[in-house]
């Protein structure tokens, strides 16, 4: 992890280096340094309130319980950093499980071609999100709201408002278990290891030359496409990683959750909220994939520890809102300086 | 693009802030945080002392009819007279559902057309399907008046909205209200079994009888507001204020396997232990359970409902648990109870079905590997036409 949250360096937005690009050095637009800063200080309390919290089990089990809402924000990045938004993840999260559901039905045979067509199908949601965009020139937030009712309508004509089928225990393991007996951590959890491999796909993505097209385009469209980006292309593809990370974060969340109506409701608003809290830029541009995720980690870490201290129902619905708005407004004014 | 930045910026934030409240993680407005010393917080405006009595009473009530039909048997049935009603057949029957937005109301609608089909004299069988939305079924009352019914079934999404609808058809037609009520003495019966107050206290009583004394209780309801889910929790917040047993939290889960089982994995990280779960419904009872699982912690003592993904676990991994049922068997008797009043036979009025409970002794007989996770045990199906396909079975 040490490796990746070194702050990068770079001058110019357009020409970004380091860290999956995008991040800028010291305290500007776009930097992890407070939402670090955040983290390791709730990290501390929660250290406090329970002690047993940084054994590797429990600690790994939080990762578990975090890794969906990291990799959605990881997806969501890709979006917003070229300057749009996603707004369909939530609701095809919820397609998915109950997808999943109905096609599996409990067979364990059925488990891995319906995982290749869950992953289809949020590559197919992803593209549609992307041509509608860049093609026919509709903003991504009005496609993707679009696609998101689209999607609502679709799963309750299909089910009639109640999930059918069930999850086989195959298919569940990815949410639910991991690797036994691995020395001092215990069960390794397959969540963690998914989360893993995308943090290092997302970081390597960004260092590419894609990344870099794709913070032009997000930093300013018109210079981008002067110079020859192809950006309707690159927007594109981020809206299909986007929904490979919606397919991913929906195989883990059915898993731990088992079949549910309501499985991805809200979570695209959670998961814009946790990329800002990372310090990307909404608009794009600016902000790093690893900002993203650290983000994402920081609201659940932000949840664990309400819970901890009893802070239930509305209240603790209004603490989460100040802690964001607080934190979306320094990084405001911290752009302006 | 960066000019527009700061709004953007504070759109999301409202939009962020405001949302952040209805996110799986959030627990729902708790009413846990009462001062109450006993945890179960004030007594629900829906409590009515008397009813609670008389349903606790009709526990132990035998019931009159085919002992091998609980969906024709009555519980100290008192009976009206049908003869203004009666007229020769073939019929038209109409339904007004509210909704087939649950499995257990599924399992219900699928017993109800099964139960048509095994009357001949049913020439038409019309269906509305409200969609949980109470101003489609106030509509789909007034159509279904201009359609020819001969009788009129109503299962209301919501009581008191729907009671002027209900007035209305009985003006026109025979009325048979069944699962949730209305509030008015109109229709010519209504069907239910005995109700919330009894599945309550049946769950609460046996968490009381299992879990050792200071032992800690996490109570989950689905919603606040729906009259049989408070009944249900009133009756039980009146065992638990009486035992010695320390209710830590209630909360509400909106029936989601995934919102239940974060909740309760938080209960587990915040106490330590908990040990019984007491449910007001148990369709998300296995995820409660998991959640136990998953943490590596002794299961506690749990109340479920008769769905099997919940029978099959308890058979399973050895639970300490008991399931009330609201037998979905009682969507059969509606039909029943049409042709009765059509015929002039009279029926009973309020028409009380048994509300059996599956406890470890009877479970067996209730596990049932080839029908699918989230089908009900107590539907009563097995001899109707289509079993066990038309259920999802194999």
């Amino acid at each position: 992890m040490s490796t990746q949250l070194a702050t990068p360096t770079g001058s110019a937005p357009a020409v970004p280096s380091g860290l999956g690009g995008g991040g800028r050095s010291g305290w500007g637009a776009g930097s992890i340094r407070p939402v670090l800063i955040i983290l390791v200080l709730l990290l501390i309390a929660v250290g406090i309130r329970q002690p047993d919290f940084y054994d590797p089990p429990v600690l790994l089990a939080f990762l578990k319980r975090a890794a969906p809402l990291i990799i959605l924000a990881a997806g969501q990045y890709f979006v917003i950093v070229a300057g749009d938004f996603d707004l369909s993840v939530g609701s095809l999260v919820t397609a998915e499980v109950v997808i999943a559901a109905r096609l599996i039905d409990g067979d364990p045979a059925a488990t891995w071609p319906v995982i290749v067509l869950l992953l289809g199908f949020g590559l197919l949601i992803g593209l549609v999100n992307g041509l509608v965009t860049t093609l026919l020139q509709v903003p991504s937030f009005i496609t993707t709201l679009g696609m998101y009712l689209v999607l609502v309508g679709a799963v309750y004509t299909w089910t009639g408002g109640s999930p059918r089928g069930a999850l086989s225990e195959e298919f569940r393991q990815f949410g639910r278990r991991g690797i036994d007996g691995v020395p001092v951590l215990g069960q390794l959890p397959y969540a963690v290891l998914v989360l893993a491999g995308v943090a290092v796909l997302a970081v390597l993505a960004m260092r590419s030359d894609f990344g870099k097209v794709l913070l032009a385009v997000g930093d300013n469209p018109r210079a981008a496409r002067v110079t020859g980006a192809r950006t309707a292309r690159v927007r594109t593809i981020a809206f299909l990683a986007s929904g490979l990370a919606a397919a991913v974060a929906a195989i883990l969340l059915g898993g731990f959750g088992g079949v549910s109506f309501q499985v991805g409701q809200g979570l695209e608003f959670t998961a814009i909220t946790a990329v800002v809290l990372g310090g990307v830029v909404l608009g794009g541009g600016r902000g790093s994939v690893a900002g993203a995720m650290l983000g994402a980690l920081t609201l659940q870490t932000l949840l664990t520890l309400l819970n901890l201290l009893g802070v239930s129902g509305a209240l603790s619905s209004a603490v989460q809102g100040l802690i964001i708005l607080a934190a979306v407004a320094v990084g405001t004014l911290r752009r302006r300086t | 693009m960066r000019r527009s930045t700061p709004f953007l910026l504070a759109v999301c934030t409202a939009v962020a802030v405001g949302v952040v409240g209805c996110t799986s993680d959030v627990p729902g407005a708790s009413p846990s945080a009462g001062p109450s010393g006993a945890g179960t917080g004030e007594t629900s405006k829906f409590f009515v002392q008397a009813d609670h009595d008389n349903e606790l009473a009709l526990r132990t009530k035998s019931a009159t009819g085919p002992a091998d039909k609980p969906w024709e048997q009555a519980l100290d049935p008192k009976t009206v007279d049908t003869a203004k009603y009666k007229k020769a057949g073939p019929y038209h029957l109409c339904f007004s559902n509210a909704g087939v937005g649950n499995p257990w109301r599924q399992v219900g609608f699928k017993n109800m057309q099964a139960e048509v089909k095994l009357h001949p004299e049913i020439k038409t069988f019309t269906v509305a399907d409200a969609e949980s939305k109470d101003d489609k079924q106030i509509s789909d009352i007034t159509d279904l008046l201009g359609k020819g019914c001969d009788a009129l079934i109503v299962s209301p999404n919501t009581t008191a909205t729907l009671t002027p609808a209900v007035e209305q058809a009985c003006a026109k037609v025979p009325v048979i209200v069944f699962d949730r009520g209305v509030n008015t003495k109109c229709p010519v019966t209504f069907i239910n079994p005995i109700g919330g107050y009894a599945f309550g206290a049946t769950g609460a009583e046996f968490l009381v009888e299992k879990v050792k004394p200071k032992g800690k209780i996490l109570a989950l309801r689905i919603l606040p507001g729906v009259d049989v889910l408070e009944a249900r929790w009133g009756a039980a917040k009146v065992v638990f204020d009486k035992s010695d047993l320390d209710v830590v939290g209630v909360e509400f889960t909106d029936g989601d396997a995934a919102k239940t089982k974060t909740i309760v994995s938080n209960y587990l990280q915040r106490f330590g232990d908990i040990d019984g779960i007491w449910m007001d419904a148990g369709a998300t009872a296995v995820a409660a359970a998991e959640a136990f699982e998953d943490a590596g912690k002794p299961f506690p003592a749990i109340v479920g409902e008769d769905q099997q993904d919940f029978l099959k676990m308890w058979q399973d991994k050895k639970l300490t648990a008991i399931a009330p049922t609201y037998p979905t068997y009682q969507w059969r008797t509606p039909v029943i109870a049409a042709l009765k009043i059509l015929g002039g036979e009279a029926v009973a009025s309020p028409w009380k079905l048994p509300q059996p409970t599956i406890t470890q002794d009877n479970l067996s007989q209730y596990v049932q590997a080839d029908m699918p996770p989230l089908h009900y045990a107590m539907c009563g199906c097995a001899t109707l036409p289509g079993y066990p396909k038309d259920w999802g079975g194999k």
